[in-house]
């Protein structure tokens, strides 16, 4: 055996069942290997950024570890976006990459880039191989700190004479993931203190609770407390209860930010506060006590200043805080609230978001949504209804754009009798469109696209039109942008095209009801606005409510006649 | 305007894996959230595969702790001590040469004598000295030195221990007689246990 095949071993072991990757030079023994390893499915995607979000996409659906792989020099370098997208959203993901042989590594050798000094800001922890008798041990190291604590991306850098040389050892099996801290009782007993005193309490879930739904949800249900879901925590907590307030932040809904304003306690559950979400960080829930729960020591108090630190498991967390609940009266802040939400508005007209709404509406509890970012993502995350977690793929933390296709591809593969829709922009979508061809390749049949397609690269021409008195730079795509059914044609995908609201439910009936992977071009007015919004640097109190008016706006058609 | 504090310094010994490029992830990591070192020494410890980091950082309390926090969090990173917490020994290693001429050779020499300075360069127009000691000891020869004219100074960095018999790496940090190699990163109880040494850790 050499080191490909005890790399390869080692992933069998651990019960990985699928890599997303793309060959090259310095890892062709690991591809080499593979054919004796039927039992590791390897998907061939048309760039390793596509390889990269599509370990994520598997990731986010399933909880699981993604895996994926690239050679060394430009195949490693197209995988640090993908990579620092992992870090920030916390997806457990493993990347191999091959390198130049051992000792040509540090001298500028044909393709070689110094991948683990690359990522090692963006990674929770990278290897070189060093030694064959050490490839299996760290690979199964690798997996472990991926998926342990606060799960993240770590890459193993493969070094080609390193998966050549013989192997001798033992492949080691898969080690139990270790059990997160028990959170301190003195502080769950302040913690419930302060909610049993709580006139206006709030809770606020994110991604870091994924897994602690059904807590989650009794716990709410025990204190009578509302529920704010962050974009990454979409689903934790179900959209048809009525203590649903939304997402926070600078497009989240009325009611949350009003709630998180006005709130006198605040529990946050595994997430982070980030800038997206606080606003301006001195005017973020100015009346609240805050506990926060996260199992990461480092993000409590990092932002926000917390009197009530619990270090642990939103689930073990959640469970033991609701031990012990007396859902007390607050008709007072209940009668608030849904004064609040009664302010959500439904898009009326035709724009993105009639036509984001008419797509999301059609989805079934059990639907995978991915978006890619911009304007239709946060449409998206607003008007979705989300009753689980894991149903909502999406790149939060690091707003890659072209994330959408290729997660879905991935999200769609780990759950192939589960519909994987994805909802992109014009200009986005163009960022990783040749994914199509994995599509076409592996015959996938579960992934449903969706372009709304506004000519612009729309979500930076509202931040033009708000703060840049609508000077336009650089953000028309209506000359440029090909023909979205073409396109897909050209990749033997299906496609329909809506243009106004009269066609539009035919043709996403259609774009359903097809038995492949279909796409659905909706083209929308150029210029249309998500709303409600936080301007950057406001506090979430200074929220704009509803689009302002928009006398005659310069268009691109103006402008030419 | 407030007259600027001047911001306290905060003594850590970091015990990390000795692996490839463990400076460049604890040092990358002060530098991007940035956090300003003041001083940086590294050297090998009585455990083959320990290495002991001594990094004095400039910060309030709640700064000091987010990189604690945060350097916790990396698989090299072994055990962080706050010394701030504890009682300890630091010792630093200072050169400093000083200008000299027949009138103030005697003095000079005396006031080297006076804090039990070695020397260890002797030139026509110029002493070098060593002199080993904590921060305090440090400054004032330094300070007594300065009017004669301290041509060039090498500070090695502080280093530090605890006080007392208790050792600073536990023993279930290595396993003992077996392969040079340290546990891997320590599974689950281990973690733990260096989580504890994070201060206020509810
Ligand atoms: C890789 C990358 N480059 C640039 C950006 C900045 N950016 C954020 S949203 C956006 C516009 C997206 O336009 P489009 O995909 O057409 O979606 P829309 O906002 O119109 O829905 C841009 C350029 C980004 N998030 N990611």
């Amino acid at each position: 055996m050499n080191g490909a095949k005890a790399l390869w071993a080692t992933l069998a072991n651990h019960g990985i069942s699928t890599v997303f990757g793309y060959p090259g030079g310095a890892i062709m023994p690991v591809y080499d290997a593979l054919t004796f390893y039927p039992e590791v499915r390897h998907v061939l995607t048309r760039h390793e950024q596509g390889a990269a979000h599509a370990a994520e996409g598997w990731a986010k659906a399933t909880g699981e570890l993604g895996v994926c792989m690239a050679t060394s020099g430009p195949g490693a370098t197209n995988l640090v976006t993908g990579l620092a997208d992992a870090m920030l959203d916390s997806v457990p993901l493993l990347a191999i990459t091959g390198n130049v042989a051992s000792h040509l590594m540090g001298t500028d050798a044909f393709q070689e880039a110094d991948i683990t000094g690359i990522t090692l800001p963006i990674t929770k922890h990278n290897y070189v191989v060093r030694d064959v008798a050490e490839l299996p041990r760290i690979v199964a190291e690798a997996i472990r700190i991926a998926r342990s604590g606060r799960p993240g991306p770590v890459l193993v850098d493969i070094p080609k004479d390193i998966q050549l040389a013989a192997f001798a050892g033992q492949i080691p099996a898969p080690q139990a993931r270790p059990e997160a801290p028990a959170p301190n009782p003195e502080a769950l007993a302040r913690a419930r203190e302060l909610l049993r005193g709580a006139k206006k309490p709030v809770m606020m879930v994110g991604g870091g609770s994924l897994d602690a739904a059904a807590e989650i949800t009794a716990l709410a249900r025990a204190w009578d407390i509302p529920v704010i879901t962050t974009l990454m925590g979409l689903g934790t907590f179900p959209a048809s209860d009525p203590l649903w307030l939304g997402m926070p932040g600078m497009h989240g809904s009325v009611a949350a930010n009003r709630a998180i304003s006005e709130a006198d306690v605040l529990l946050g559950l595994g997430l982070r506060f980030d800038d997206r979400v606080t606003g301006r960080v001195s005017g973020f829930a100015p009346h609240a006590a805050i506990i926060h729960v996260d199992l990461d020591a480092a993000e409590i108090g990092k932002i926000v200043r917390t009197h009530v630190p619990v270090r642990g498991d939103a689930a073990q967390a959640a469970r033991l805080l609701a031990e012990g609940a007396q859902p007390l009266p607050r008709a007072e802040w209940r009668a608030q609230l849904d004064a609040w939400k009664a302010r959500t508005e439904t898009p009326g007209h035709w724009g993105a978001g009639y036509a984001v709404k008419a797509v999301v509406d059609r989805l079934r509890p059990d639907d995978l949504l991915s978006s890619d970012v911009g304007q239709h993502q946060m449409l998206a995350a607003q008007l979705a209804r989300f009753e689980k977690p894991r149903r909502w793929i999406n790149s939060g933390g690091l707003g890659t754009m072209g994330f959408g296709l290729p997660a879905a591809i991935g999200a769609g593969m780990a759950e192939p009798g589960v519909r994987s829709v994805v909802i992109a922009g014009d200009g986005g979508f163009q960022m990783t469109a040749q994914e199509l061809a994995t599509l076409k390749m592996y015959d996938i049949r579960n992934v449903k696209i969706c372009i709304i397609n506004n000519s612009y690269l729309g979500m930076v021409r509202q931040w033009q039109e708000l703060f840049h008195e609508k000077r336009y730079s650089e953000v028309w795509l209506g000359d440029s942008n090909p023909d979205f059914v073409k396109l897909a044609d050209a990749y033997d995908v299906p496609a329909y095209r809506a243009s106004t609201a009269e066609e539009l439910p035919g043709a996403i009936d259609a774009w359903l009801a097809n038995p492949k992977s279909a796409l659905l071009e909706v083209v929308v007015p150029h210029e249309h606005g998500v709303f409600p919004m936080v301007p950057a640097g406001a506090a979430l109190s200074e929220m704009i409510e509803t689009e302002p008016a928009r006398p005659g706006a310069p268009t691109p058609e103006a402008s030419e006649a | 305007m407030t007259p600027e504090q001047p911001t306290p310094d905060h003594l850590l010994s970091i015990l990390v894996r000795d692996e490839p490029r463990v400076l460049t992830r604890i040092t990358a990591l002060f530098g991007r959230r940035g956090y300003n070192i003041k001083s940086l020494s590294v050297g090998t410890t009585e455990h083959p595969g320990v290495s002991r980091m001594t990094i004095v950082v400039s910060g309030d309390r709640g700064v000091v702790e987010q990189a604690m926090r945060q350097l916790e969090k990396l698989h090299d990173v072994v055990k962080i001590i706050d010394h701030s917490l504890e009682k300890y020994v630091d010792r630093e290693l200072v050169l400093v040469k000083v200008a000299i001429n027949p009138e103030t050779r005697v003095e000079v020499r005396q006031i080297a004598e006076d804090f039990r300075s070695r020397i260890v360069d002797v030139g026509r127009h110029a002493l070098t000295f060593e002199v080993t000691g904590d921060e305090g000891k440090i400054t004032a020869f330094i300070e007594q030195l300065r009017p004669f004219g301290i041509l060039e100074t090498m500070r090695t960095g502080r280093i530090a221990l605890t006080r007392g018999s208790n050792a600073d790496i536990p023993a279930h940090v290595y396993h003992p007689g077996e392969t040079q190699t340290l546990q891997p990163v320590l599974s689950a109880e281990p973690r733990e246990e260096r989580a504890r040494e994070v201060p206020n850790l509810f």
